[in-house]
């Protein structure tokens, strides 16, 4: 891991915030678009594999996730190409539990309890030590 | 939770993972892409590693959106996080590699806080179905 080079430390915490915030944007966009829909497995056995992609599709919330999820993929890309795959995946992977963890609570209302709480720390913690 | 429910959180477990590392891959034969130059991110889509990375990625975003019409995002993305732990396993015992007793760390890590959530509820049920339930009964009586 890079962490010692301080004339690139800059630019890499703002390559892999753009990436976490994006990708939190994007996450918790398109979680909310499929609570709204529902079951894809029922809908799809309703109306078939055509209904339940036209149900996705015509969601308003699920288009801007992934408009932040592409932000997010080239973001990703043009890190990779200036930055270790071993700092920028690491990083911006576990950062994203963290910050997911606390957008889902306020945005989604999801009950983010203390196992869940301590799951995502455990994962984040995890993450960084798989990248040593 | 059903077993089908399972495969599809490995699904999302594996594809991540794998997906990334050939789009790293990809990158790399790429080399870097100056800020003057950024549609060169659109040619480098061509690369056989990342078109084979961005199919897994295509198969991942598929199961990740089935799973969240199912399970809340805090339960989905800490139990598909073991995927991490299975490449590295597929790492040590199939191509060989040495893992440091960092990443042995990691792994317990992961796996640990895999553990403490699929123990939990997957879903969160809000209190906003009920009323609009209670209301449409109402209407029909």
């Amino acid at each position: 891991m890079n962490w010692a080079a301080p004339q690139h430390g800059f630019a890499d915490a703002a390559m892999i915030a753009a990436i976490v915030v994006f990708a939190t944007a994007g996450d918790i966009l398109i979680a909310a678009a499929m609570r709204a829909i529902g079951d894809l497995d029922e809908i799809r056995g309703r109306s078939g594999l055509g209904g339940a992609v036209a149900a996705v599709l015509m969601n308003a919330k699920f288009v801007s996730g992934v408009f932040f999820m592409a932000l997010s993929f080239f973001s990703l890309l043009f890190a990779l190409s200036h930055a270790d795959l071993s700092l920028v995946a690491p990083a911006a992977t576990s950062l994203t539990f963290v910050t997911n963890a606390v957008a889902a609570k306020f945005f989604l209302k999801e009950n983010v309890d203390k196992r869940r709480w301590i799951a995502a720390l455990f994962v984040c913690a995890g993450v960084v030590f798989m990248s040593f | 939770m059903t077993f089908r429910r399972y495969l599809v959180l490995a699904v999302v477990a594996l594809t991540a993972p794998v997906g990334d590392t050939l789009l790293s891959l990809g990158m790399k034969q790429v080399g870097p892409i100056s800020l003057d130059h950024l549609s060169t991110l659109i040619t480098a889509v061509g690369t056989p590693q990342i078109l084979l990375g961005i199919a897994l990625l295509i198969c991942f975003f598929a199961s990740y959106l089935a799973s969240l019409s199912w399970a809340d995002l805090t339960f989905v993305l800490p139990a598909t996080s073991i995927g991490n732990v299975i490449v590295a396993l597929l790492a040590k015992f199939w191509l060989h590699e040495q893992i440091s007793p960092w990443r042995w760390i990691g792994i317990l890590l992961i796996t640990a806080g895999v553990g403490f959530v699929t123990q939990g509820p997957s879903y969160t049920e809000t209190a906003k179905e009920e009323p609009q339930l209670q209301g449409a009964e109402v209407r029909q009586s």
